[in-house]
C-alpha cells in the first residue's frame, strides 16, 4: 500500500498538512504530533467525534480513516497526510439521514449521544464489511465503543435494522 | 492531553532506507512510531520520554506479508486486521491470529501492529506468547544491513531488548511447520473485549503418531508453552516442556506439569490482579492445554 | 383508553437527530471570544496543612489568572445542604485532589505546564480511609465525631422479638466505591460580565443547584446569576453536585480576569478528583420464626461520606429507608450513619443508597432461607409486603400489588425452576458452573418525606408566536429521555400533535426551577406539573373565548397566536402541590417515606469458569411493575442501561484506593463492561398506575440499579456453594474464596 506523504517536513514547528475530510480537500498547517482529534475539533470545526478517555479506550473519538475505522485520539496528524476521512458530518448527504442514523433513531440506540457519533461510524464500518452481521458480531464490533446509558442491546439492534435497509444507504 | 505538541518533532520520511539511515546518524534519538497505539496512550498521558520520532507507518516495505513454501514473513508494520484477515495467518498460525482478535477493539485492530507490540514489550502483550511458541524469528535492519535473530532471548529484560539503538524490526519470519499440532490459546483479561491481559498461553503440542496403538496414542512427541504478565517477558515454560516431553498424558503428569509452571513464573501483584491468581490461572492453562492434547490424540 | 394519542408510544427522541448527526453541542463544542482555558492544582496528599506555595521561576506568571481562597469574593464554600466544603483549600487539606488554587491562561498547552510548576509544601496529618478508621475515632477528622449524620428507624418492639425466634440470622455485607463513568467528562465555560453578573454553561443535571452555589460563592445576587445546561453526555449523579465546584471554579478565574474561561476535565482528572458511589457497610440481624417469617430484626447501615458532608445525609437518608426491602417487618430498628473519611467526598449515583441496603437485604434474604431451609423463592414470598401493610417507616401500602404474584410471572419468565434444576445437575462435571439467583426489590420515587414540598417545583408551558407550545423546566436531558416525555405530555394534555411542542434549553434566565433533575422525579413530579400547565393554557385561550372545549391542532395555533398577538404572551405556571394525607415526620423518620414505590423482581443467570474463576451473566430477566409506560423505547432503554450498571457493580468495576486516591483512574483500569460482556436482558413491565404521577407513571430511572448486583451474587453462589457478601466479587475474589475452600 502506497500512500504517498505529501508533506513539507521542517524538522520542528508546524507542517502543511492535506487531506480530504467528508469528501473535502483540506489544506492545514499544524504540528505534526498534533492529535488528529484536536485537528478535527479545533482546526476544522468537525466536533462530532469526542474525547471521552484519551487512551483510545472509549472510542468516542473514533472516525473512518481511509476506509477504516481509528481512534483519532490516538492518531498523530502527520500520519493522516493524504488520508481520506470520513466522520459522523460526512456520513449523510445534507438533511438526509443515513440508514444507520434512522435506525439508531428509531432503535433508541442513542441516549446522552455522546458515544453515538463513534458508534454509529463503528457500525458503519462493521456493515462495510459485514453486510449481515449476526447479534455477536455486532457485538464484537463495537466492543471498542463503550456506551455508559444503553446497555447496548438497543444500539445492537438498531445496526441490525440498518443493516436489513442497507439498500438506502 | 497533557503533552504539548510544539515540544515534539515527527517525521515521515516515507522510506525505510531513509528512516535507517536517519537512525544511524542520530541513534537512540528517534522513536520509530507505527500505528502509535501503545506511544500515543503515553503522549497523552504526558508520560512519553522521547521528543523525536519517526513515523514507520505506511512503509510497504513493512506491510507486507511474504509467502514462502517453508516460511511466511510479516512485515513489522502489519497491523492486528491484517494478521486476523489473512488466510495463511489464520489457519497456520491461529495463535497469532487469536492474539489479533483479542487486542484492543477494531479501531486498535486498524492501527496497532506485530512490530509495535514486540518493541514496546509489555509483558502483557497478547501476540508475544504465539511469537515464543511458533520460534518466531526477527529480521531486524540497519545501516549495517539485516541480522535475523530467534524471538527467543530477544527480550533481555523488562523493557530491554536486543535491538541496537539505530536498528528497526523489519519483518517476524515464521516456518511453516505447524500443521498437525494443536495450536491452544488463551487469555484472561478484566472481561470479554478490550483487556489487557492478566495470563495469555500460547501453546503448541503434538502426539506421537502409532498406526492403531492406543497406548501410545496420548505421547507427547513435540511441546512449546508461551505465557505472558507472569514475568517482566514473555517466557517459555522450557522446563514444564522437559517435564512432559516423551510422556503420556496422565492425571500424575499433569500435576507435575502444572507444579513445574508454577516453579517457572513470577507473576506479580498489581494493578489488575494478584501473582496467586494469575499462577493458579497459569496452571490451569497449562493443565487445560494437556488434557485436550490428549484428547486430540483420542480422536486421531 | 382514551390517553393513549402520544403516552405509551415511542415517539421520536426530540433531540436525537442531533445527537446522531453530530449536531449536539456539548460544552467542549462550545467556544467564546478572548475565551482561557482554566485548571486546577490539586493536593497530593490526603490531609495535613499548607505550609507554602512556590511558583517555578521559569513561568512569566504574570501571564497567568491566579485564583486561591483569598480571591473569592464570597463565603468559600460549595453551598448544598451543610457548608462545609471549600470551594479552595484554605491551609488545610482534607483529601487527595482537593482543589488549592486555579490557574488560566489562553495556551492550554502552556496551562497544563504551568500546573505542574506549582509546588505545595505540606505538612502531613495522619488520615483515615475506612469506616472502620473513622468509627475508631482514634482521628478525628471532621467535626466532633467523624459523623456528617445519623438517622434511627423504630418500629414495633425489637427488643422482645430475640427470644421468641427460632433463629437468629446475621450477616455483613458490604459494597465498594463505583465510578459514574458518564463518557462525556465534567466541563463548564464562564463569563463574567460587571453587569450582567456571571454566566455559567455546563454539563450538568441541575442548573439552581449551580445558582444557589454561584450566588453564595461570587456574592452576587439572583439576577446577576445564569446558568444554562449544555448537551449532557450522560450524569448518572455524578453531575448532580459536582458542576457546582467546577463552575465555581470557572467564575472566580472568569471574575478575576473579565475572560470567559473553559475548564474541561480529562479523565483522569475526572475520575480521581470527582464523586463516586459510597462505600457501605450494612450489617443485619435478624429474627426469623421456623416457619420463615422475620419477627423483628436490627440493620445497621453505614455509608463513608469522604471529607465533606456534601449529600451524604441524603443518601444515608434514602439507603436507610430501603433497607428493609420490599417486606414486612413487625419490628425493627435500622440505623443510618454516614461517616467521615480522608477520600474525596462521595456523592449521588443512580439509586442513591438503595443499591447498597438493597444488595445487603437481597444477600441476607438467601442467607435466611439458608439458615431456615427454605429456598430463595419461598422465604421471599412469606415476607413480601401485602396491600394494607406497613413499611419500616410505617407507610401503608396503598396500591393492589402483587409481589407473589410478580415473583411468579419472573420465575417463569426466566425458567428459573427448571435451570435451577438443571444446574444443579450440569455442574457436577465440567470447568464451567452455572447458577441463578433472585433479587425482589422496591423503589421510592421522587424525593424523600418532605423533599417534594421543600422544593416547591415550579413549571411553565408556554404559547409561542408560531403557535407552538413550548415546555419551561429546569429538568434536563443527559440521555434519559426528559425533553421527550415531558414534551409528549404536554401534547397529550393539549391534545396536540407531538411535533407541535417543544421544551426550552435549561437556563435559569429563562425556566422556573422545577427542582433537581434527580431522584427519579421528573416523569413522575415534574410531567405532572407540565401536564396542569398546559391545561392552564388551555384553559386562558378558552377563558378568552378564542377556543372551545374541542378543538382541532390548527384552531389550537390559531388561537395561540391570536392570544399573543393582543396581549404579548401565553404562560401557564404550575407550582407543587403536595398530595393530601401523605404524612412524613423528620424527626422520627415515620410516615410516608415516598408518594409511591416501584416493584421489582430481577433473575440473573450467571456461568463461572473455574479454569479462570470469572464470572460471567448469561442471561437476565428484569420485571418491573412502574405504574406506566410512558415511552415503551425510552423505559427498556433505562432498565438495561441500568441493569448494565448494575452488572459493573457486582462483577466489573473496583476502585483501587492508595492513601484515599483512586489509582485506577484511567478507561484502561477501571474496567466497566463492553457490548462483548453484556447478555441479552430482558425487560417486562407490569402497570398499576400511580395517582401521583403524571398519567400514571412511576419513577424508573434508578430502580434498575437496585436488583443486578444481590441476584447476580445469589447466582455466583447458587453455581459455586460459595458465600460472597461484599462487592465487587472479581476473578481473583472467586479463586481465593474457591482456593480457600478447597474446591476444586
Amino acid at each position: 500500500m502506497t500512500v504517498p506523504m505529501s508533506v513539507a517536513s521542517e524538522r520542528r514547528g508546524k507542517c502543511e498538512l492535506a487531506f480530504v475530510v467528508n469528501g473535502r480537500r483540506e489544506n492545514i498547517r499544524v504540528y505534526p504530533m498534533e492529535r488528529l482529534l484536536d485537528v478535527l475539533r479545533h482546526e476544522l470545526n468537525l466536533t462530532g467525534a469526542k474525547e471521552g478517555c484519551g487512551e483510545g479506550e472509549c472510542g468516542s473519538c473514533s472516525i473512518l480513516m481511509n476506509g477504516e475505522l481509528v481512534n483519532s485520539c490516538l492518531v498523530p496528524a502527520l500520519q493522516a497526510a493524504d488520508a481520506e476521512i470520513t466522520t459522523i458530518e460526512g456520513l449523510a448527504a445534507e438533511s438526509q439521514l443515513s440508514a444507520l442514523q434512522s435506525a439508531f433513531l428509531e432503535c433508541g440506540g442513542a441516549q446522552c449521544g455522546i458515544c453515538t457519533p463513534g458508534m454509529i461510524l463503528g457500525a458503519r464500518h462493521l456493515l462495510n464489511k459485514n453486510p449481515e452481521p449476526n447479534a455477536d458480531e455486532i457485538r464484537e464490533a463495537l466492543s471498542g465503543n463503550l456506551c455508559r446509558c444503553t446497555g447496548y442491546a438497543q444500539i445492537v439492534e438498531a445496526v441490525a435494522q440498518a443493516a436489513r435497509h442497507r439498500s438506502s444507504e | 492531553m497533557r503533552s504539548d505538541p510544539a515540544d515534539y518533532e515527527l517525521i515521515a520520511p516515507g522510506k525505510l532506507q531513509t528512516v535507517v539511515q536517519l537512525l544511524a546518524e542520530e541513534p537512540g534519538k528517534w522513536l520509530p512510531i507505527a500505528g502509535g497505539t501503545d506511544i500515543m496512550v503515553q503522549y497523552s498521558a504526558g508520560k512519553l520520554p522521547a521528543r523525536k520520532l519517526v513515523s514507520i507507518w505506511n512503509l510497504p516495505e513493512l506491510r507486507t506479508v511474504e509467502i514462502s513454501p517453508n516460511e511466511i514473513t510479516i512485515g513489522a508494520a502489519c497491523t492486528y486486521t491484517q494478521l486476523r484477515e489473512h488466510n495463511i495467518i489464520a489457519s497456520e498460525f491461529p495463535m497469532l491470529a487469536s492474539a489479533a482478535r483479542w487486542t484492543g477493539g477494531i479501531a486498535n485492530q486498524n492501527r496497532g501492529t506485530l512490530g509495535g507490540n514486540i518493541v514496546n514489550a509489555s509483558p502483557a502483550a497478547d501476540s508475544l506468547p504465539a511469537l515464543l511458541a511458533y520460534e518466531a524469528e526477527l529480521i531486524l535492519v540497519s545501516i549495517r544491513g539485516e541480522r535475523r535473530v530467534p524471538y527467543l532471548g530477544f527480550h533481555t529484560g523488562y523493557k530491554k531488548m536486543n535491538l541496537a539503538p539505530d536498528e528497526l524490526i523489519r519483518a517476524i519470519g515464521l516456518r511453516r511447520q505447524f500443521s498437525g499440532y494443536l495450536h491452544y490459546a488463551r487469555k484472561v483479561g478484566a472481561r470479554n473485549a478490550q483487556a489487557i491481559s492478566k495470563v495469555c498461553v500460547a501453546a503448541l503440542g503434538r502426539l506421537r503418531r502409532h498406526n492403531g496403538l492406543d497406548a501410545l496414542g496420548n505421547m507427547i512427541e513435540d511441546v512449546r508453552i508461551a505465557v505472558g504478565s507472569v514475568a517482566p517477558i514473555p517466557i517459555r515454560l522450557t522446563d514444564v516442556e522437559r517435564t512432559v516431553a516423551g510422556k503420556s498424558i496422565e492425571p500424575e503428569l499433569v500435576q507435575l506439569a502444572r507444579k513445574a509452571a508454577a516453579a517457572a513464573i513470577q507473576p506479580i501483584d498489581d494493578i489488575r490482579s494478584t501473582a496467586r491468581y494469575r499462577a493458579a490461572v497459569t496452571g490451569n492453562f497449562v493443565a487445560e492445554f494437556l488434557q485436550q492434547l490428549r484428547e486430540q490424540g483420542k480422536t486421531a | 383508553m382514551s390517553d393513549q394519542r402520544i403516552i405509551g408510544k415511542s415517539v421520536p427522541r426530540k433531540e436525537g437527530r442531533d445527537k446522531v448527526t453530530g449536531a449536539a453541542r456539548y460544552i467542549d463544542d462550545m467556544t467564546l471570544p478572548g475565551m482561557l482555558y482554566g485548571a486546577t492544582v490539586r493536593s497530593q496528599i490526603p490531609r495535613g496543612i499548607i505550609k507554602r506555595i512556590s511558583f517555578a521561576p521559569q513561568f512569566d506568571w504574570d501571564e497567568f489568572v491566579v485564583v486561591t481562597a483569598k480571591d473569592i469574593p464570597g463565603k468559600n464554600c460549595i453551598a448544598l445542604i451543610g457548608d462545609d466544603q471549600p470551594c479552595l483549600a484554605d491551609g488545610k487539606i482534607d483529601h487527595p485532589e482537593e482543589p488549592i488554587l486555579l490557574l488560566a491562561h489562553a495556551d492550554p498547552h502552556l496551562l497544563r505546564k504551568a500546573v505542574d510548576a506549582v509546588t505545595i509544601e505540606y505538612e502531613p496529618l495522619p488520615a483515615i480511609f475506612t469506616m472502620e478508621e473513622s468509627e475508631a475515632r482514634t482521628e478525628i477528622i471532621w467535626g466532633t465525631d467523624n459523623t456528617f449524620k445519623t438517622f434511627l428507624i423504630s418500629k414495633g418492639d425489637v427488643d422482645s422479638v430475640w427470644c421468641t425466634a427460632d433463629f437468629i440470622v446475621e450477616g455483613e455485607y458490604t459494597t465498594g466505591a463505583q465510578e459514574q463513568l458518564y463518557i462525556e467528562n465534567n466541563g463548564v465555560i464562564a463569563a463574567f460580565d460587571p453587569q450582567q453578573g456571571i454566566t455559567v454553561w455546563g454539563s450538568l443535571q441541575c442548573p439552581y443547584y449551580v445558582h444557589k452555589a454561584l450566588m453564595a460563592l461570587c456574592a452576587l445576587k439572583e439576577d446577576k446569576v445564569r446558568v444554562v445546561q449544555m448537551e449532557t453526555g450522560g450524569a448518572f449523579g455524578g453531575k448532580e453536585d459536582y458542576p457546582s465546584i467546577i463552575a465555581g471554579h470557572a467564575a472566580l478565574l472568569a471574575m478575576k480576569s473579565a475572560r470567559p474561561v473553559k475548564i474541561i476535565y480529562d479523565r483522569t482528572e475526572d475520575m480521581t478528583a470527582t464523586t463516586k458511589r459510597h462505600p457501605s457497610r450494612t450489617r443485619h440481624r435478624t429474627a426469623v420464626s421456623k416457619d420463615g417469617k422475620i419477627l423483628g430484626g436490627e440493620i445497621d447501615f453505614t455509608i463513608d461520606g469522604g471529607a465533606y458532608a456534601t449529600l451524604s445525609s441524603v443518601v444515608l437518608s434514602r439507603g436507610t429507608i430501603h433497607a428493609g426491602g420490599p417486606y414486612y417487618w413487625p419490628n425493627v430498628r435500622i440505623r443510618g450513619k454516614a461517616v467521615a473519611t480522608n477520600m474525596p467526598p462521595h456523592g449521588a449515583f443512580r439509586g442513591f443508597g438503595a443499591p447498597q441496603s438493597l444488595f445487603a437485604m437481597e444477600r441476607h434474604m438467601d442467607r435466611i432461607a439458608q439458615t431456615v431451609g427454605l429456598s430463595p423463592v419461598e422465604i421471599r414470598r412469606r415476607n413480601f409486603l401485602q396491600p394494607g401493610q406497613t413499611t419500616t417507616t410505617e407507610q401503608t401500602i396503598r396500591e393492589e400489588i402483587d409481589l407473589s404474584k410478580l415473583l411468579d410471572r419472573a420465575l417463569e419468565l426466566s425458567s428459573y425452576t427448571a435451570k435451577k434444576k438443571r444446574f444443579a445437575q450440569e455442574n457436577q462435571t465440567g470447568p464451567i458452573k452455572k447458577g441463578i439467583g433472585i433479587a425482589t426489590f422496591l423503589h421510592g420515587a421522587g424525593f424523600t418525606g418532605s423533599g417534594e414540598r421543600y422544593l416547591a417545583s415550579v413549571v411553565g408551558v408556554e404559547g409561542c408566536a408560531d403557535g407552538t407550545v413550548r415546555v419551561l423546566v429546569s429538568s434536563t436531558e443527559f440521555g434519559q429521555g426528559t425533553n421527550t416525555v415531558l414534551c409528549q405530555i404536554a401534547a397529550e394534555a393539549l391534545e396536540l400533535p407531538y411535533d407541535d411542542v417543544c421544551i426550552a434549553q435549561p437556563d435559569t434566565n429563562q425556566v422556573p426551577n422545577s427542582g433537581p433533575t434527580v431522584a427519579s422525579r421528573t416523569a413522575m413530579v415534574v410531567g405532572n406539573l407540565v401536564r396542569s400547565a398546559a391545561l392552564g393554557i388551555k384553559q386562558a385561550l378558552i377563558a378568552d373565548g378564542l377556543l372551545s372545549d374541542k378543538y382541532s391542532p390548527e384552531e389550537f395555533r390559531a388561537a395561540c397566536k391570536h392570544h399573543i398577538a393582543k396581549r404579548g404572551e401565553l404562560r401557564s405556571i404550575a407550582r407543587y402541590d403536595p398530595p393530601p394525607g401523605v404524612f412524613w415526620d423528620d424527626e422520627k423518620y415515620r410516615g410516608e417515606a415516598y408518594a409511591t414505590f416501584a416493584w421489582a423482581v430481577y433473575v440473573a443467570e450467571v456461568a463461572v469458569d473455574l479454569s479462570t474463576y470469572t464470572a460471567t451473566v448469561k442471561e437476565f430477566v428484569a420485571l418491573q411493575e412502574v405504574g406506566k409506560v410512558l415511552h415503551p423505547i425510552l423505559a427498556k432503554g433505562q432498565i438495561i442501561g441500568g441493569v448494565a450498571q448494575g452488572i459493573g457493580f457486582a462483577i466489573y468495576e473496583k476502585v483501587v484506593w492508595q492513601n484515599g486516591r483512586m489509582q485506577n483512574g484511567q478507561m484502561t483500569n477501571y474496567i466497566m463492561p463492553t457490548s462483548a460482556d453484556l447478555p441479552k436482558i430482558r425487560v417486562f413491565f407490569e402497570e398499576l398506575g400511580n395517582v401521583h404521577g403524571a398519567y400514571g407513571a412511576k419513577g424508573i430511572g434508578e430502580l434498575p440499579m437496585d436488583g443486578p448486583a444481590p441476584a447476580i451474587v445469589n447466582a455466583i453462589e447458587d453455581a459455586l456453594g460459595v458465600r460472597f457478601d461484599s462487592i465487587p466479587v472479581l476473578p481473583e475474589d472467586i479463586f481465593e474464596t474457591v482456593f480457600a475452600d478447597g474446591v476444586r
